[in-house]
Parts: structure tokens; sequence; C-alpha cells
């Protein structure tokens, strides 16, 4: 019994991290149909970006505490710079094309995008441990864990409620459903549906940076950590079912609890244990569990 | 009967390939016609207008069933491995599709991803595999013929030119005749093939069934090549590879995968030893390159020669 409550923690710990990262791919999905494999480099970039950022704000012997600012300012200029850059510069002349081929487009992009990283960042680790080890540490079940856990967590919640609201209450994001919903009779309705492209994807970019940013300081910021969280996104954004938010927060919580108990009682099976679940969501529910039904077309 | 004439010249170039070339060119002409076979079997799948992002599933199936077969049976037979990796990986493509075959557009790319990241998570982890590291394998026979060492290689060129040839010309017949009509036709327009009185799924199944056994031919052939098997054959950078090299020669002539694959490792070679640090940038630019201009592969290129002449 006195595991539960560890496993919950770190299960629900992941999972946060989970939704940070899927929420974006999801978003862009939703309302450009494009399942973006650049997702993993946003991601890196935005880690490689809070190196940056931070390191030069702490090697400046400025205050600590502002090292937090300095990782949301890494992932809000990933976002309106390289999002806006990828979505104007190449992905606009690409509306139309089929899902696959739009799969293998952002697939070369993804390709391109980690040689320009390790070009700008070299190919060494970068560590940032300082964010990480500043809030200090608490006691779990006899286990000891640190605080930062609770802010990722506390971020993917304020980040998710966030997005809901934007989503579902603002005109904005009601312009952004009216979208989802039907493109061509948004554009009729005179909404201009290219700058809820470019809007949509810069977000997505945030939130991908966002994710990369606040995990820069738990890991080795080396290249390729992009291309293992593409997948991991990718389950579990159809776990959740494409396109939409509130799957993609349950697939984040079911991946995270069952990794998190897997990793406890039978840890060899953790990466078999993730895919596997996609695998089973998607034979029990061939699009996800909450995805809409489409009208077969004759 | 055209085709069969057609299909002397590439095994003769192939052969003098085998006995002529530097061990180096004897390796890199292996891997071109292994991946050549995984893509050509991809293609078959595509006819139906589906792309899968796993067939690294059955690349590192035929590869691992391979090395299996020479590292725990100790059979050492170039030509039983060969047959072993095809065969297993066509058992578990006939298991998968079962399931598979009743998934279009991005769920069947996303489920047949799931199911190699599935393989990818067991192998990664199990020790007696060699975990990350995977495992040496070590063909000594052909068909019973001990090799001398030094010259295996050159026979495993030849042995997999020769099913290379065979199997394309399989995929040609297949495909230009009735069968290869039906498939088409489900991938325009899967119902009315079903108001037709054919069944798409059966098609599809099929289908998916050649494209895994060919991976898995396709995989031990690699095994074969390097000597050496690891997880990282069924991870889904090595699917996203063969997607590539599929779009790269286009969907239109069999003998394109081998063309775009001989192509793709000559690049990867040259870009390995000079630019190592552009080699991705420098494929992602060609394959959007490719996308925007000839969106039908570089086949296009020699299709507009032959018209223009």
């Amino acid at each position: 019994m006195s595991s539960i409550l560890p496993i919950a923690f770190d299960g629900i710990t992941y999972a946060s991290w989970l939704f940070l990262i899927s929420a974006g791919l999801t978003l862009i999905y939703g309302v450009m149909r494009i399942l973006n494999v650049a997702h993993g480099s946003l991601y890196a970039l935005g880690a490689y970006a809070a190196c940056s950022l931070a390191g030069a704000w702490l090697g400046g012997g400025l205050p600590a505490a502002g090292s937090f600012a300095m990782l949301l300012l890494a992932a809000l200029l990933v976002g309106s710079v390289a999002g806006p850059l990828i979505e104007r510069g190449l992905l606009q002349w690409m509306y139309g094309k089929d899902e696959v081929v739009l799969v293998l487009i952002t697939y070369a992009l993804f390709l391109i995008m980690e040689d320009v990283i390790k070009l700008v960042w070299g190919v060494d680790s970068l560590l940032l441990p300082d964010p990480y080890a500043l809030p200090g540490n608490f006691q779990l079940g006899g286990l000891t864990y640190p605080v930062y856990n609770v802010l990722l967590i506390a971020l993917a919640l304020a980040t998710g409620l966030a997005l809901a609201w934007a989503l579902y209450r603002t005109r904005q994001g009601k312009l952004l459903l009216a979208v989802i919903h039907d493109r061509d009779m948004s554009m009729a309705m005179g909404i201009n549906v290219s700058r809820v492209y470019l809007a949509t994807f810069a977000v997505g970019a945030t939130l991908a940076a966002l994710g990369g940013a606040f995990t820069a300081p738990t890991i080795a910021v080396t290249p390729g950590i992009g291309v293992e969280v593409i997948v991991l996104a990718f389950a579990v954004v159809v776990i959740g079912g494409l396109g939409s938010l509130g799957g993609a927060a349950l697939g984040a919580l079911l991946v995270g609890l069952v990794r998190s108990a897997t990793v406890r009682y039978w840890p060899e099976a953790e990466l078999f244990s993730i895919y596997a679940v996609m695998a089973m969501v998607l034979i029990a529910r061939p699009k996800g569990l909450f995805a809409a039904q489409e009208a077969r077309k004759i | 009967m055209k085709a069969a004439i057609v299909a002397i010249a590439p095994l003769v170039a192939l052969t003098g390939l085998a006995l002529l070339s530097p061990q180096w060119l004897v390796f890199m002409a292996m891997l071109a016609l292994a991946k050549g076979v995984v893509v050509l079997g991809l293609l078959v799948l595509m006819r139906t207008g589906l792309v899968s992002f796993g067939q690294g599933l059955y690349f590192g199936i035929g590869a691992y069933a391979a090395a299996l077969l020479s590292h725990h049976l100790h059979v050492a037979d170039a030509a039983v491995m060969l047959l072993a990796g095809a065969a297993a990986a066509g058992l578990i493509a006939a298991l998968l599709g079962l399931l598979l075959a009743r998934y279009r557009d991005i769920f069947f790319a996303m489920l047949s991803l799931a199911f190699s990241m599935i393989l990818y998570g067991v192998l990664v982890k199990s020790a007696a595999l060699g975990s990350t590291d995977g495992f040496n394998l070590h063909a000594r026979t052909f068909f019973g013929v001990a090799l001398a060492s030094g010259v295996e290689r050159r026979v495993f060129l030849i042995a997999g030119a020769v099913c290379a040839v065979v199997v394309a010309l399989l995929v040609h017949r297949l495909l230009g005749g009735h069968w290869g009509r039906l498939a088409t036709g489900v991938r325009d327009n899967e119902l009315r093939v079903a108001y037709l009185g054919a069944s798409p799924y059966r098609v599809v199944y099929v289908n998916y069934l050649i494209a895994g056994a060919m991976a898995g031919l396709g995989g031990a052939l690699a095994a074969l090549a390097v000597g050496h098997v690891d997880p990282e054959m069924t991870y889904w950078t090595t699917s996203g590879e063969f997607v590539f090299i599929a779009i790269l020669g286009g969907t239109q002539s069999i003998l394109a995968p081998f063309v775009a694959a001989s192509i793709f490792e000559a690049l990867r070679t040259i870009a390995s030893q000079y630019a190592p640090n552009v080699w991705q940038m420098s494929l992602g630019l060609a394959m959007l390159a490719i996308i925007m201009f000839l969106p039908a592969g570089l086949w296009t290129l020699a299709e507009r020669r032959r018209r223009s002449v």
C-alpha cells in the first residue's frame, strides 16, 4: 500500500511533462491537420535556448530565482520566432496536401532542425542543474522528491487550464474552434484562416519549447533529445484522439501512471508498456478515446 | 518475359560488382540492396494508399531471426538465414495484419509505428539479446558449401542480388495484373471496390503481408552484410528512412526503390565522411525539394527524358 503514493506522484509528474509536449501537438493537428514530427525539434530548441538564457543569467551573477523566468522567456522566444518562421516559410505552401505527405514534410523539417541545433550549440552536452536543485526536496512515503516536480505539475495544470479557457471562453478561441469544425465555411464567414493557422502554430511551438525549457534542468541537454520525445508525444496524442485537448490530458495521465507502475514492478517493460497502451487503445477505439466521428464519404 | 530479360542486366552488373570491387563497395551495395527490398515491399503497400511508419519492425525481426539462428541454434548457413528472416517477418505480419488491415491513413501509420516501438522497447531491455548493443552473427556456409573468409560478403551480395531480382519480378507481375489494379482501386475509392464485390480488407491484408515478408528478407540481408544486429534497426528513424527512400525514388517503377536506395547509401557514405554535421540537413532539404518539385520521385526525371526523346 505504501507504494501507491510514490507511484501516483511519479506518474503525475511524468504525465505533466507529457501533457506539456503533447498539448501543442494535438492543437496543431486539430486546427491544421498536420502531425508535426518537427515538434520534437521545437522541444529540443526550447531546451537549448533555456540552457543558453538561464546559463547567461546565472553566469551574470543575477539572483538564482530569476532563472525560472529565463526558462519561460526561452519558450516564448522559440515559439514566437521559430514558430512563425516555420509556418510562413514552409508550411503555408503545403496546405491541402495529403496528411501522410505532411508528416513527411515535417519529418524533413525535423532532420534539418536536428543539424541546425548541432551547428548552433555544438555536439557536447549542456547542463543546467541550478533551477532543479534550487527549490529543495520534500519527503513522500519515505522517499525524497525534488520540489521542482511539484512546480512542473503546477505548470502543466496552469497551461492546461489557460489553454481550455482561451479555447472555450475567448472570442479568438471560438474562431479557432470554428476553423477546426469546418475550414471552408469559416473562410466563407470571413475568418482569416491563414492568420488562425499562424497563431496556432506559434502557440503549439511555444508549448513544445515550454516542455523542453522546463525539462532542460533535469537532464543533460544533448543532440537527439527530441527524437524520443516525438514518438512519446505521438503515443499520448493518438491515445487521447488526435486534435482533442482533453484527450491529450487523459492520454498523458494514462501513460504516466502506467509507466510509473511498470517502472516500479517490472522495470524491463518500461518502454514496452507505453506503446502497448497505445496499441491497446487503438485496437479498442480505432481513432483514440476522444476522437470525433466522421461521416463516410462515397 | 520482357521484364525477365531486363532483369538480367542488373543481375550481371551486381555479380560483376561482387567479384571485382573492393570490400567497402560490396558492403555498401549489400546495404543498398537490403534497403531496396524493404522499400519495394513498402511500395506494394503504398499501392493501396497506406504508408507504414513501422517497417523497421519487420526489418528488425528479419535481422534478429537470422542472427538468432546463428547465435543460439548454431545454424550458420546464409540461405537458411535469409529464408528464416523472411518467414519470421511474414508470420508476424500475418498476425498483426489481421488487425492493421482495418486501419487507414494516419491511424494505420501510427499503429504500425506503435508496434515497431513495442519491439524496440522489448529488445532494448532484454539482456539475453544484448540490450542496446545487440550481438554479432556469422554465416559460414551457403547452401551447405563452406565459404572462405573474405569471400563471404561477395557470395552474399550475389545471393542477395538473385533474391532481389526474383522478388522484384514477382512484385512486377503482381502489380501489373489484376491484383495491382485492385490495390489502386482500394487507394482511390475503397467503398466502390467493396460495392463491386471485391474485399478491400483482403487486398490490404495481403499487401501488408507481402511488405512485411520483404522487409524481413531485407533485414536478414542487412544483418548478413553488417554481421551485427541491434535494436536501432526497429527504431522509428529506421522506418522513416525507408519511407524517405520510397519518396525519393517514387512509386512508379519496380527499379526505383533500388536506384533510390543506392543513391541514399552512396550519399550517406560520402556525407558521413566529409560533412557529418550537415548530413541530416542535406537529407531533409533533398526531401523537401523532391516533395515540392518532383512529387512522383526521382523516377519522373527518367520518364521525362524518355518522353522527350
